[in-house]
């Protein structure tokens, strides 16, 4: 039974495909490849060493404009969020710079860094900074008072006080940050990819176009990219199930 | 009828004064204007002693309860604890939330061991097993609080503050979130512990049969802002038979002294 069900998705996107491959057999000039293409196209790009090295390549980028982004926006919005002053006086600044899409930064970011992996690696770490702050900050601020008195009523200095009652008890929601900006991270980085850089996934995708409509492999670059942010995604989501993070996801 | 009562019966040796509490006023500014909380509240509590803030929701005794544990600065007046002025929070005096105070990202056994931190390991696990064991969490020594029942992690709450061996607790309404059923057992336990351990315990509450089925003394308080109305001894010795003369008498008392009519 429990097998049947998990099945069930996979079995739907068999099915899919097969219509997929069916609608296209029947058209006289498809505009898409058929998923048999498809395969034949990552087929290629693996005879010529290039999926792995794409892949090495996005995941690169991602990995290091997300570190940078986390390791910066985090504590810096646990600060902010802190100091009620400080995010009263920079609330103005960030509702100016949240609506600006980290792709507006491309021109900057080359001219800033020229055309190479730091030019995306910094629009990566611009895409995550913000939603990783405002995360950050809304943690902070969302501690229930009664934590943090306890904390105090047992004589923990500032600095325990940080780590043994602040950290913890933001940490549910900071993971749940984590996991939608690498989302972000990864939409971003293919968008970087087609515009900064001559590797990648992105860069595969608009390559593959450009260098002689080759649509399977296009289309081959999209099913990467889908795949690989599922499972990025999911491995940020097993973080949820550890058991001292339990009580930040429940209904309770 | 209240000046008649004789004093409460106390272990006549060494009573001094533990808390005392002189013209505390304290005013909060809601929306710009000022609201009158606590009015000259004056109390002494002597060492070992159980003392029942009695009133109505909303008067201001868990305020009174803050100030006295140092998380609150009254507007005017001071707290003084063993002859200090209290200027903050002190591992000497534990303050007991409701459930909703323990740590849900801490075992059971982290919760107790929370405090311990300048205690040597060994001590430490000897006091877990101790405080598991009082508080009859045997067997849930790795749960997480979501796993415990309301009852449990008040518990837990207790024994997370007995712990770091305080001589003070102050509860606030610790026993209002739970069952009734749960509520007494609860009331019975921490008259062991108190029994067992002599804290000076000040404990909050708006049940007038919890104050007085718990208390040394009860200190009315009266709707806000709050005053001292009466202060009322209760000399029946533990445990106490709650259908006894004496028991309705004082009971009934209070009842008249808040204005109810000891009628439903």
């Amino acid at each position: 039974m429990n097998l049947i069900v998990r099945l069930r998705p996979v079995a739907f996107i068999a099915v899919l495909l097969v219509a997929w491959q069916i609608a296209i057999t029947r058209e006289a000039a498809p505009l898409l490849p058929g998923p048999w293409g498809v395969v034949g196209g990552m087929a290629d790009l693996v005879r010529h060493g290039l999926l792995l090295k794409y892949v090495v390549a996005s995941l690169f980028r991602v990995t290091w404009g997300f570190l940078l982004a986390a390791a910066t926006a985090i504590p810096l919005g646990l600060t902010i969020g802190w100091y009620r002053r400080a995010e009263m006086a920079l609330n103005p600044i960030i509702e100016i710079l949240r609506p600006i899409s980290p792709l507006a930064w491309i021109p900057i970011a080359i001219l800033w860094f020229g055309v190479g992996d730091m030019a995306a690696i910094f629009l990566i770490f611009v895409g995550c900074f913000l939603p990783l702050m405002l995360t950050a900050i809304n943690a902070v601020r969302g501690i229930p008072a009664v934590y943090l008195n306890a904390g105090r009523n047992f004589g923990l200095s500032p600095a325990h006080l940080v780590f043994r009652v602040l950290y913890p008890a933001v940490m549910p929601e900071i993971i749940i940050g984590l996991r939608i900006t690498l989302g972000i991270a990864w939409l971003v980085v293919v968008a970087a990819e087609m515009i900064a850089v001559s590797s990648g996934l992105g860069f595969l995708i608009i390559d593959a176009r450009n260098a002689g409509n080759r649509y399977d492999l296009v289309v081959a670059g999209m099913v990467m990219i889908g795949v690989i942010g599922l499972l990025l995604d999911m491995g940020m989501k097993s973080l949820e199930g550890i058991k001292s993070l339990q009580w930040g996801y429940s209904e309770d | 009828m209240m000046s008649l009562m004789e004093p409460a019966l106390k272990a006549p040796a060494l009573v001094t004064t533990k808390l005392s509490a002189s013209h505390i006023n304290m005013v909060f500014d809601r929306d710009g204007k000022s609201v009158s909380v606590l009015e000259d509240i004056n109390l002494e509590v002597s060492n070992g002693e159980f003392v029942c803030l009695l009133g109505p929701s909303g008067c201001g005794k868990s305020t009174l309860l803050s100030t006295m544990a140092g998380f609150l600065s009254p507007t005017h007046g001071e707290i003084r604890i063993d002859g200090e002025a209290v200027l903050g929070p002190d591992p000497r005096r534990i303050f007991v939330f409701q459930e909703r105070g323990v740590f849900p990202w801490l075992t059971v056994e982290g919760n107790i061991e929370f405090g311990l931190f300048n205690q040597p390991r060994s001590e430490r696990a000897r006091r877990i097993r101790h405080y598991i064991k009082m508080v009859g969490l045997g067997g849930f020594e790795k749960a997480y609080p979501p796993e415990l029942s309301g009852g449990m992690k008040q518990r837990l709450e207790v024994a997370r503050a007995l712990a770091v061996n305080p001589d003070m607790l102050f509860l606030d309404e610790p026993f209002g979130a739970l069952d009734s059923i749960t509520r007494l057992i609860m009331r019975g336990e921490l008259l062991r512990i108190w029994e067992a351990e002599r804290k000076t315990i000040i404990f909050v509450t708006h049940d007038i049969d919890e104050a007085v089925q718990l208390a040394d003394r009860v200190v009315v308080l009266s709707a806000r802002p709050a005053k001292v109305q009466q202060i009322v001894n209760i000399d029946i010795p533990h445990p106490r038979d709650i259908s006894s003369a004496r028991y309705l008498e004082l009971r009934d008392g209070i009842f008249k002294q808040i204005g109810l009519a000891h009628k439903v």
